[in-house]
């Protein structure tokens, strides 16, 4: 059977860290410079740099509109070493197809020389999460075309001044969800279960991953898996934000941390159709590890400095019901009914 | 057996409908990537595009998109990468795609795309109105209006070649009305091969590839430091888009061995003493309309706008001084605008301010949402412009013709 997915261009080998200091050895040149001007303690910009420095030098980097567009690369002062393109917020599936496209065309045709040259298009949680859904779950379907859509969540629309997004979390105080008198919760939603939205709805989509900037060796890997593995890929990671999420700079790492800790958001890959759970996450979830308390990830904050007790204890609750009811423990929100136990 | 297509692709005269022959312009300008979402009408010329990369006709990726936004994202991508590109939309698709319609332009992006000119509903409507692709008319984007199928060679071809030389690198709408000439078929002679490559070199982006080999940064933050240069430059490719298309259009003529005028159609003008304007399709009951009141000694012609931009401005005043009146014919709405009358009309008469010679001149907007222009408005409509250049006398009233109440 004569497919139009036939031709493929293939992918990069691009070696694996497994440890944080093998990066120095591995992974020494930076693709992602000064130049940019991003907050004091951005973990965006760190995953910025870590993902460029994953992906290496034969890459094109498409960018969406938010804080990795606005902040980050000024006419004259540009941090990208590689070539590097912005994009529409919601149109980042929609770049990384266009750009996938030419070149597997323009190869194909005897029009460019054949080489597999990695696409990579990110998007903030704007993008990746609200606006940009169906562009990425188009982008998602298509085998033949090996792309990577990396969605930096740190859970607002940052760039414009801390408003709400569907990756926010629960209670959160935005610009648009302010506490008040009457109202003590604004934003009553709970944060959209991206990553596995995407890797359970596209059967064509070989890899989708989460991370975070805490764990730099397994975020630089799951880029070049993202990377390596035939087809699209999605990687989503969660970043603090000291502007958005109202705390002192210095604790970006440690919140990274305690965000993976307290069981909030698991590290996990899915590749060849199987889920792996990594770092931490995979000890908790074997039970090797207990999970943290939230309210000490949600104590540093001051986006919930307005929680009282019940706030604390039904986030807790919620947390804890990804974990102990979900079918696959902070992936998939909902169990199988046993007929039997009517 | 040949397959219908084979049959279909050879130079020469076939039948064909101006999608189809838009598919036809795909094929021999050799497009890399294309991108399509149902809207009617411009639609059918996916259906053709699809059936000749299934047949083996020509070689691009075609990706069918989840929505007009991704669908002119994805081309709007693919042309900075070197690709050839083409897409399409309608009406309110055109529209949904507005974002990356005003972004391809800002970016200097040749991308081509056929308007199926199609009413903005609400209420629904299928039928040809020009106020879609009118929409992009301030933005950079080159619009032209063929009338038949054959001037879709013309207009299709001198699209890629304008929208693609450096000194322009502007995107082309190429605006077809909806039914009357997407879905209309017609005989055409079809260019073959070597005449296309002889007259449309390959797309070259130069040192503007983004490529790893040529590591550039395209549209950073540029804010009220240089914005203004940027703008300016797109304002100069849109007046070197004229001279280009000057150019482009001597090359086509020769090549293809064809007599047209680059930017208006005029037709039985040498004796006019008054003409009819307007774009697209209207050409076609406006000219028997002209033939049917010639035998009766009113001396009327028809001045028509291949190309609404590049505006052919110096021309359109030459010939119209020429003129004692005109009526300018819209198919389109501008409310609330000077004298209420259509897009055509007030450029018409914003270009014609100042010149030597000004005839007096006419709004009227008719055929909305696909209504059929008759003879009958055609005939009312230059009734009304001839007794205006008898009495020498201004009527600044626009009026709508084939309205009901």
């Amino acid at each position: 059977m004569a497919e139009t997915s036939e031709y493929n261009i293939g992918t990069q080998e691009l070696p694996l860290m497994g440890k944080v200091n093998a990066i120095p050895e591995k992974a020494v040149e930076e693709y992602f410079t000064s130049g940019h001007r991003t907050c004091q303690g951005c973990e965006s910009a760190l995953i910025m740099r870590l993902m460029a420095k994953a992906a290496g030098p034969r890459s094109i980097i498409l960018g969406s509109t938010g804080c990795m567009y606005v902040a980050n690369t000024t006419y004259y002062s540009t941090p990208w070493v590689v070539p590097w393109m912005h994009t529409q917020l919601g149109s980042s599936g929609s770049a990384a197809t266009g750009t996938a496209a030419a070149l597997r065309a323009l190869m194909r045709k005897g029009k460019m020389k054949e080489e597999p040259i990695n696409v990579i298009a990110f998007c903030g949680d704007g993008g990746g999460i609200d606006m940009g859904v169906s562009s990425i779950s188009a982008a998602l379907m298509h085998a033949k075309y090996n792309l990577a859509i990396i969605c930096y969540d740190n859970e607002s629309y940052a760039n414009t001044d801390i408003q709400i997004s569907g990756a926010s979390p629960w209670g959160a105080n935005t610009t648009f969800t302010p506490p008040g008198k009457k109202f003590r919760i604004m934003h009553d939603c709970w944060k959209k279960n991206i990553a596995a939205m995407y890797a359970v709805g596209h059967t064509r989509c070989n890899y989708v991953a989460t991370a975070d900037a805490s764990y730099p060796a397994d975020l630089i890997d799951k880029v070049r898996k993202a990377l390596a593995v035939k087809g699209p890929a999605f990687v989503h990671t969660l970043d603090p934000c000291p502007k958005g999420w109202d705390y002192d700079p210095f604790y970006s790492h440690k919140l990274g941390e305690l965000a993976v800790e307290t069981g909030l958001f698991p590290l996990w890959e899915m590749t060849d159709a199987a889920l792996t759970y990594t770092g931490i996450s995979a000890r908790q979830v074997y039970g090797k590890r207990s999970r943290k308390p939230v309210r000490e990830y949600l104590e540093t904050q001051g986006r919930f400095h307005h929680f009282v007790e019940e706030d604390y204890e039904y986030f807790q609750s919620e947390v804890d019901k990804m974990w102990d009811d979900w079918m696959v423990p902070g992936v998939i929100p909902f169990k199988v009914n046993d007929p039997s136990k009517k | 057996m040949a397959t219908a297509t084979e049959q279909q692709q050879g130079a020469g005269v076939h039948l064909l409908t101006g999608s189809e022959v838009m598919a036809h312009i795909c094929r021999l300008a050799d497009v890399d990537v294309i991108t399509a979402y149902p809207i009617r009408p411009y639609d059918t010329v996916m259906q053709y595009v699809s059936k000749f990369i299934a047949e083996g006709d020509f070689d691009a990726d075609y990706i069918p998109a989840e929505s007009e936004h991704g669908q002119f994202e994805i081309v709007k991508h693919a042309s900075a990468c070197g690709a050839r590109v083409f897409t399409g939309s309608s009406g309110v698709g055109w529209l949904y795609a507005m974002e990356p319609l005003a972004v391809t332009a800002g970016l200097r992006l040749p991308m081509v795309a056929l308007v199926g000119c199609r009413a903005l509903d609400d209420p629904g409507a299928f039928g040809t109105e020009h106020n879609d692709a009118m929409l992009v008319r301030d933005l950079g984007w080159m619009i032209n209006f063929p009338d038949t199928a054959q001037e879709v060679i013309e207009l299709g071809l001198l699209a890629y070649r304008v929208a693609e030389d450096p000194r322009v690198y502007l995107p082309c709408a190429i605006a077809m009305d909806g039914a009357f000439l997407t879905h209309s078929q017609a005989t055409v002679r079809l260019p073959g091969q070597d005449e296309v490559n002889a007259f449309l070199p390959p797309y070259d982006r130069g040192d503007l590839l983004l490529h790893p080999d040529n590591p550039i940064t395209i549209a950073p933050q540029a804010n009220e430091d240089w914005l203004m240069e940027v703008r300016r430059q797109s304002s100069e490719a849109a007046k070197n888009s004229y001279t280009v298309l000057k150019e482009a259009h001597a090359d086509f003529s020769k090549i293809f061995g064809t007599n047209t005028n680059p930017f208006l159609d005029e037709y039985m003008t040498e004796d006019a003493d008054v003409v009819l304007c307007g774009v697209g399709t209207l050409s076609l009951p406006v000219k028997v309309a002209i033939r049917e009141m010639r035998k009766e000694g009113k001396k009327v012609g028809m001045v028509r706008l291949k190309w609404f931009r590049p505006f052919p401005t110096e021309e359109l005043r030459e010939s119209l001084s020429r003129f004692k009146a005109v009526g300018v014919i819209d198919r389109d709405y501008s409310f609330g605008s000077p004298y209420h009358g259509g897009i055509v009309y007030n450029e018409i008469k914003a270009a014609m301010y100042g010149a030597d010679k000004v005839p007096h001149l006419k709004g009227f907007v008719c055929g909305l949402g696909g209504r059929e222009v008759l003879l009958e408005d055609v005939k009312q409509m230059a009734d009304k412009v001839i007794s205006m250049g008898q009495n020498d006398a201004a009527d600044n009233e626009v009026d709508w013709i084939g309205v009901r109440g």
